[in-house]
């Protein structure tokens, strides 16, 4: 028998929108990561990963906070991710951001070649298969924009759920293109934001699932709000909640 | 032509509520997406000939005087004359300066986005010339005096029916209880009304796709052969073409067009690829007598060692704004000038200045489909995340978006306080929020709620529970 290797340690960067809107995500992110053979930590330095500081223009803010993510998140063989924005944030951008400071660049680099969005690092890091929920209804997957384009998730959040009892994928169409959320984009530009999330919503409700997936709380909580206030019943999750079996809490947008 | 840039939120809401616009709109993308994906699928290459373009442009644009240069040099040697030009005032003037000198009334002219960028149409009808689209999408809009919409379809805005009716009143000469409602027929009701025009026309004005160092050549594309008769039935040929478009080699050139057409409208090779070296040489059968490049800067070579410089490797295919959300929703003539999409949300800020054009780098999601599109690997959303810093550093940000993001990254920087201020905001509103889930309405979030409730938070933050667990794990 194989020499039993040590449990991988993984620290969570949880997400803003996840510590403050839906907690549940991150108690499925750790449910998961748990399962799968890891230790899961959860720095309480860190706070945000600054990508809205970043995308509104001001580097010298973005900076800050990616040093201070940065040092959070030392010692850790992986760092998990329940997002593909923040994921990207820290995998792409702060290497980029901090390539100029000598005493910061090595050390982003470091992090982000250990940086990981949660589903992908399930699937291809992990190597899991099957993560032994059920769920019983059809579903339907949005892709979000930053986890497909910057991260390569695509095909992982779709094995993982075809392993997931009771549960059936349809697939939406334009599930690549933007819903519309975009940050500060969506309270920037309401008007152009909601035809984009109406356009959005259509599909989904054409794809006659019960529940919406996706892998990013800005998305869901964009869609989700847009759904709710179109009057559909239409349930949507974090796909980590349904991949985790955790789906006591109310979708996202309803009542307890 | 004078740009509304500055309103672009306005224009927006303009373009949201025309119906007919919206129709055109729900439709007409998604054949240009269609096309380019199947196009690019079908040739195994396809990535490797991006990288290919990705790095030849690079490499004129670090070598671009030298390039220019031997293009002028082999223009000249051949008979031709090429016109320097820093501003559009200059390619405006020199343009007017041929056409009077060869005695101009009519001018014919090619599909050209630098034409538009000077504004050409204008100034030569203000100097009493009779300038004349000739590309169908380009004549259309002349007669409805619209802009473009669309790089590489002027007339992109419009359905059939709109074409008719600017057709009936266009063409007063033709009997009115005609039959139009066939695209062939309203084609060839163009074809006829501009072969006239045509045989009129003193000088053509093109633009050029691509310009060749070694060869002193110039090369359009065209689907409609407009071009052709454009620069070959005149006596005088003026090639209209910003400085960016020069390739070293014929084997460069092939390299762009394999990218092109592809990326574009999804074709192997346009139906017409027309190089033009030199005026007509003794013992020719046809070409024009004068042959002109009026070369034109406006503000490229200012771009050239700055964060900027990769926009220059554009070639102008369109795919961009075909895959671009935004504009799929508010169409291009809510850019508010010349450029639309993605790249006009680059290069607007550039040629108009980012108080003018500040909007449109903004207006994007930062979804990346354009990046992944296009076919010179120009990182678009990267680029207007610059000019955001640029529009940052100026102060030009609105106040309120500036002080939230001001507040919220003081906290951020500070842990604790982070942590303690967001566990009792976040109570506070999950209080508010837990009998419905949701909320219909919320102070300072009216951009949020105007369209969509906002969901509610659980009530704790992850944070806090996590801390309370620590203890029982």
């Amino acid at each position: 028998m194989a020499e039993k290797r040590p449990a991988p340690r993984v620290g969570l960067f949880v997400t803003c929108l996840v510590d403050l809107f839906r907690p549940t995500v991150g108690f499925a992110a750790v449910k998961l990561l748990e399962d799968a053979g890891c230790t899961v930590e959860v720095p309480s330095a860190q706070t945000c990963c600054g990508q809205p500081a970043f995308n509104s223009g001001d580097r010298k803010t973005a900076q800050e906070l990616a040093r201070n993510t940065i040092a959070a998140f030392e010692g850790f063989d992986y760092v998990v991710v329940p997002s593909g924005s923040c994921g990207g944030q820290i995998k792409k951008h702060y290497p980029e951001l901090l390539a100029e400071d000598p005493a910061w660049a090595a050390r982003a680099q470091h992090l982000s070649a250990r940086t990981y969005e949660l589903v992908s690092f399930l699937a291809d890091v992990l190597g899991v298969t099957d993560t032994g929920a059920r769920y019983d209804g059809t579903i339907t997957y949005h892709d979000s924009c930053s986890g497909l384009r910057e991260l390569g998730v695509k095909e992982q959040p779709r094995r993982l759920l075809a392993s997931v009892e009771g549960l059936t994928l349809n697939e939406l169409p334009g599930a690549e293109v933007c819903c519309g959320f975009g940050g500060t984009f969506c309270v920037k530009y309401p008007d152009v934001s909601n035809r984009m999330v109406e356009a959005k919503t259509a599909d989904i409700k054409g794809t006659q699932a019960d529940t919406l997936l996706a892998g990013d709380m800005g998305c869901l909580l964009n869609m989700a709000g847009k759904l709710k206030r179109e009057g559909s019943a239409i349930r949507v999750r974090h796909v980590a909640e349904v991949l985790a079996g955790v789906t006591d809490t109310p979708p996202i947008g309803e009542k307890g | 032509m004078e740009p509304t840039t500055h309103a672009f939120p306005e224009n927006a809401r303009k373009a949201l509520s025309d119906e007919r616009l919206q129709k055109v709109l729900a439709i007409a993308p998604a054949g240009f997406v269609n096309r380019r994906k199947q196009a690019a699928d079908r040739l195994p290459e396809f990535e490797a000939l991006r990288d290919q373009g990705r790095d030849l442009k690079n490499h004129v644009l670090a070598n671009l005087d030298t390039y220019l240069e031997a293009f002028e040099s082999k223009v000249t040697e051949q008979g031709g004359h090429v016109h320097w030009c820093r501003t559009d005032q200059e390619a405006r003037d020199a343009i007017l300066g041929i056409c009077r000198a060869a005695n101009a009334k009519t001018v014919t002219k090619g599909k050209s986005m630098v034409s538009e960028e000077i504004g050409i149409n204008d100034y030569l009808e203000a100097n009493g010339l009779t300038p004349i689209e000739t590309d169908l999408g380009e004549y259309i809009i002349q007669l409805r005096h619209e802009p473009p919409s669309h790089i590489i379809a002027p007339a992109f805005h419009l359905s059939k029916k709109d074409v008719e009716g600017t057709f009936r009143q266009a063409h007063t000469d033709l009997p009115p209880d005609r039959v139009l409602d066939d695209p062939k027929v309203l084609i060839a009701e163009a074809r006829t009304v501009l072969r006239r025009k045509f045989q009129q026309a003193d000088v053509g004005i093109t633009g050029a796709n691509l310009m060749i160092a070694e060869t002193g050549s110039t090369v359009i594309v065209t689907n409609e052969g407009n071009g052709d008769l454009t620069q070959i039935l005149p006596r005088v040929h003026v090639v209209i073409a910003s400085i960016e478009k020069i390739v070293p080699t014929l084997e460069d050139a092939a390299l762009v067009l394999r990218l092109l057409a592809r990326s574009a409208t999804g074709q192997e090779a346009s139906a017409y690829t027309t190089f033009s070296t030199g005026p007509r040489r003794p013992g020719d059968l046809d070409g024009p007598e004068e042959f002109h490049v009026v070369l034109l800067d406006n503000g490229r070579s200012a771009l050239l060692g700055t964060e900027f410089q990769e926009v220059l490797r554009c070639i102008r295919c369109g795919a961009c704004m075909n895959h671009c959300p935004v504009y799929g929703a508010v169409g291009g003539h809510a850019y508010g000038w010349v450029y639309p999409g993605p790249i006009g949300s680059v290069i607007q800020p550039a040629l108009l200045g980012v108080k003018e054009a500040g909007h449109l780098p903004n207006a994007s999601t930062f979804c990346g489909r354009c990046e992944a599109v296009c076919p010179m690997r120009i990182p678009l959303p990267k680029m207007m995340r610059h000019w955001r810093e640029k529009e940052f550093e100026e102060g030009l940000q609105p106040a309120a978006m500036r002080k939230g993001l001001g507040l919220w990254a003081w906290f951020a920087r500070r842990p604790a306080l982070y942590h303690a201020a967001t566990r009792m905001a976040i109570r506070a509103l999950g209080a508010l929020g837990r009998g419905k889930g949701r909320f219909a309405a919320l102070p300072l979030a009216q951009g949020w709620t105007k369209h969509r409730d906002m969901p509610a938070p659980e009530g704790k933050t992850f944070q806090q529970m996590w801390a309370e667990q620590k203890g029982k794990r």
